[in-house]
């Protein structure tokens, strides 16, 4: 392909307007191939839009660069050929049999050994049992479980993966990951969308964007580091009723419950100490330093846009 | 809690009012329908359908044959489009649909009045739609009375007088005992085919796009061409099967005659299965929801009920109403089935009905692929 040291995905200032709102604006992503990467940020702020434009499913307004080494603007059929994309919401046919679907996909794909490929699929989804039931019937977690596996039918070298994981229990959650760690070993990119901060540390990279620019990038460690944020955690006693006072005393820029906890951040160590301090003598309260979280970060930066 | 509030009542009424705001298509349709209607019924159904096209074949050298034709398009009922020498051709005229009478006056009308004689004027008019020609034929009928009236002078003053100068014979082609039927059960093959598979396929890519599963579609590697073409063959197949069963019917149980050729019937029919179907594709890429797509299937059933001479007799329309029914699909194909069935009409016939379908079919299949996005913006 182009790139020597081959990335999967190298584009540069995508730009996509709907009517008068400019939900993604002069997003660059590089990915390199084998590797996954997480791509975060709030509800609307363009990640949908993004995956969209990198499998040709829309138009970018503006901005260029590959995929697979095939041109975003000018080969997004070829670029369909070798993605495998994963959409937010289960989008295979429910009043298809399981089976069904999958022969569907790999007709529509003209793969070889057609029939061999559904069989091993479903001997692996453990589905072979199920291959005749409508794919509506199916839960949450397997669908989700058959989605993935009807976009792997045609041996996809990238995957892009929509919130592949909304709505589904923690144990499909871990078993999912398994899997795309095991396809990612197999040299397969994957660009995943998430809100899940457990699901974000498990990626080489992240990207976080908002309001349609990327504001963070890099290893999770990178990303927190980044942020030059520090994190006081309080706890024990009555922490429920501090939020409301701390958030307005000077030197906290955010504070947030993690569970039991309360998370007091503010990029000003001294003026940080200074608000915590009455809180240190109090009994029952337990007052500690601690490395802030990802969504501690992350929970910075929105405020901070805002 | 109180058992009738009308702030709850007034809660409700107003999310109703919103949403209808936000459905324009549905207050198009509340509105447009209505309009739609008085238009077609107040303007261009006419049920006592004047200016039919007609032909004379006259062969009279004398005044009286003029006095004839000219009392014809006063009438008002007789649009005279060909005047010919040749009962034959004219009858050609009639057989083709090109007119709905031919008017023959026989050679030596003029003279054999003046001898004393009563000579006959033969109409032959297309019954295969009843209706159509009903109130023309009275009309026709009540000329021996008068047509002559102003010419009868002289030695032939006495003639007003006493029993009509000549006669008048009616001859009902194609459907001699005016049978209803005969008309009507063919035309509901091609009105079922409107209604059925325009509305059927209008919801193909909608339901795609409402259920989601458009967007996978979408991202797999296929054309639109083979989408659409995958999406309506199977509608062929139940277009087919509603064919034979309404062909059958009409053989069987309303001794619909069946003159010209089945296979030339079939081709015809094939062509007309595909037009709606592609009508139904567009409209579906159109649609945003499957309620939308019925809709929108419904804008087209209604003009084609109406304006396509199913219902009312074409010719008795006015001119924007009858601009309207010639880019119907379903105005050609009731001239080619009821002109196959009950005319026996054969392929250089039905050719002039056919050509429009065909490029009806490629027109709307054209706009269907160009409105076929292979992207989502």
């Amino acid at each position: 392909m182009t790139s020597p040291d081959t990335l999967a995905i190298d584009v540069h200032g995508l730009k996509k307007q709907f009517g008068s709102k400019l939900a993604v604006d002069g997003v660059d992503i590089a990915v390199p191939e084998g590797e996954v990467w997480g791509f975060l940020g709030p509800n609307g702020s363009g990640k949908t839009t993004t995956i969209r434009m990198l499998c040709g499913l829309l138009r970018a307004d503006a901005g260029e660069g590959t995929c697979l080494g095939y041109d975003l603007r000018t080969q997004a059929e070829q670029i369909k050929r070798e993605v495998g994309y994963m959409t937010q919401r289960f989008s295979f046919w429910e009043d298809l049999s399981i089976r069904e679907n999958l022969e569907f996909v790999a007709r529509v794909y003209e793969l070889s050994d057609r029939k061999a490929k559904v069989d091993a699929t479903l001997e692996r989804l453990g589905l072979v049992q199920r291959q005749n039931q409508l794919a509506g019937e199916l839960s949450g977690g397997w669908k989700q479980r058959m989605a993935l596996a009807s976009c792997m039918l045609h041996s996809p070298k990238l995957l892009l993966l929509d919130e592949p994981t909304a709505g589904v229990d923690p144990k499909a959650r871990r078993d999912f990951w398994e899997e795309i760690h095991t396809l990612s070993e197999a040299g397969i990119t994957v660009l995943v969308s998430t809100h899940y901060m457990d699901e974000a540390e498990r990626c080489d990279r992240i990207v976080y964007i908002l309001n349609g620019h990327v504001i963070a990038r890099g290893t999770v460690g990178e990303v927190i580091e980044q942020s030059q944020l520090i994190t006081f955690v309080i706890e024990g006693e009555g922490v429920r009723r501090l939020i409301g006072q701390l958030s307005r005393t000077p030197g906290v820029e955010h504070a947030a419950f993690f569970g039991a906890a309360l998370h007091v951040s503010g990029r000003d160590r001294a003026r940080l100490e200074r608000a915590i301090a009455p809180l240190r003598g109090q009994s029952g309260l337990k007052v500690s330093e601690q490395q802030p979280s990802l969504e501690d970060v992350f929970i910075h930066l929105q405020e901070q846009a805002q | 809690m109180k058992r009738f509030s009308f702030l709850r009542l007034f809660s409700m009424l107003m999310k109703e009012f919103i949403q209808m705001r936000r459905d324009p298509l549905t207050f198009a349709m509340m509105v447009g329908v209505p309009l739609m209607q008085l238009m077609l019924f107040g303007y261009a159904i006419n049920l006592n359908p004047k200016n039919l096209p007609t032909a004379i074949a006259i062969d009279d050298p004398g005044p009286f044959g003029r006095s004839i034709v000219a009392a014809l398009a006063n009438s008002s009922y007789f649009r005279i489009v060909e005047e010919t020498n040749s009962p034959a051709h004219a009858r050609e005229l009639l057989q083709k649909g090109d007119v709905t009478f031919v008017v023959e006056i026989p050679v030596n009308f003029t003279r054999d009045i003046v001898r004393g004689s009563s000579p006959s004027i033969v109409i032959e008019s297309d019954a295969t739609d009843p209706s159509a020609g009903a109130y023309a034929l009275a009309a026709f009928n009540g000329l021996s009375q008068t047509a002559l009236r102003d010419d009868l002078k002289g030695p032939l003053a006495g003639r007003v007088q006493g029993p009509p100068p000549f006669q008048t014979v009616s001859h009902l082609l194609y459907n001699p005992e005016s049978n209803t039927q005969y008309n009507i059960v063919p035309g509901l093959l091609g009105v079922i085919l409107t209604m059925t598979m325009t509305l059927i396929t209008s919801m193909a890519v909608t339901r795609e796009r409402e259920r989601g599963t458009y967007e996978n579609l979408l991202a797999m590697p296929a054309t639109p061409i083979e989408v659409m073409i995958g999406k309506i063959t199977p509608y062929i197949f139940m277009g087919a099967v509603q064919v034979t069963l309404v062909l059958l019917a009409a053989y069987f149980i309303f001794q619909v005659p069946m003159w010209g050729s089945l296979t030339l019937l079939s081709v015809g029919i094939t062509f007309f299965i595909i037009a709606n179907l592609a009508v139904g594709y567009t409209f579906s890429t159109i649609a945003e929801s499957q309620l939308q797509a019925m809709q929108m299937s419904f804008f087209f059933f209604l003009p084609s009920l109406m304006l396509s001479g199913f219902m009312f007799p074409f010719d008795g329309m006015p001119e924007w109403a009858q601009a309207i029914g010639q880019v119907l699909p379903l105005t050609h194909f009731l001239r080619i089935v009821r002109g196959i069935l009950l005319k026996g009409n054969g392929f250089a016939e039905i050719w002039p009905q056919l050509w429009p379908l065909i490029l009806f079919m490629f027109a709307a299949g054209a706009v269907a692929m160009a409105r076929f996005r292979r992207t989502l913006d």
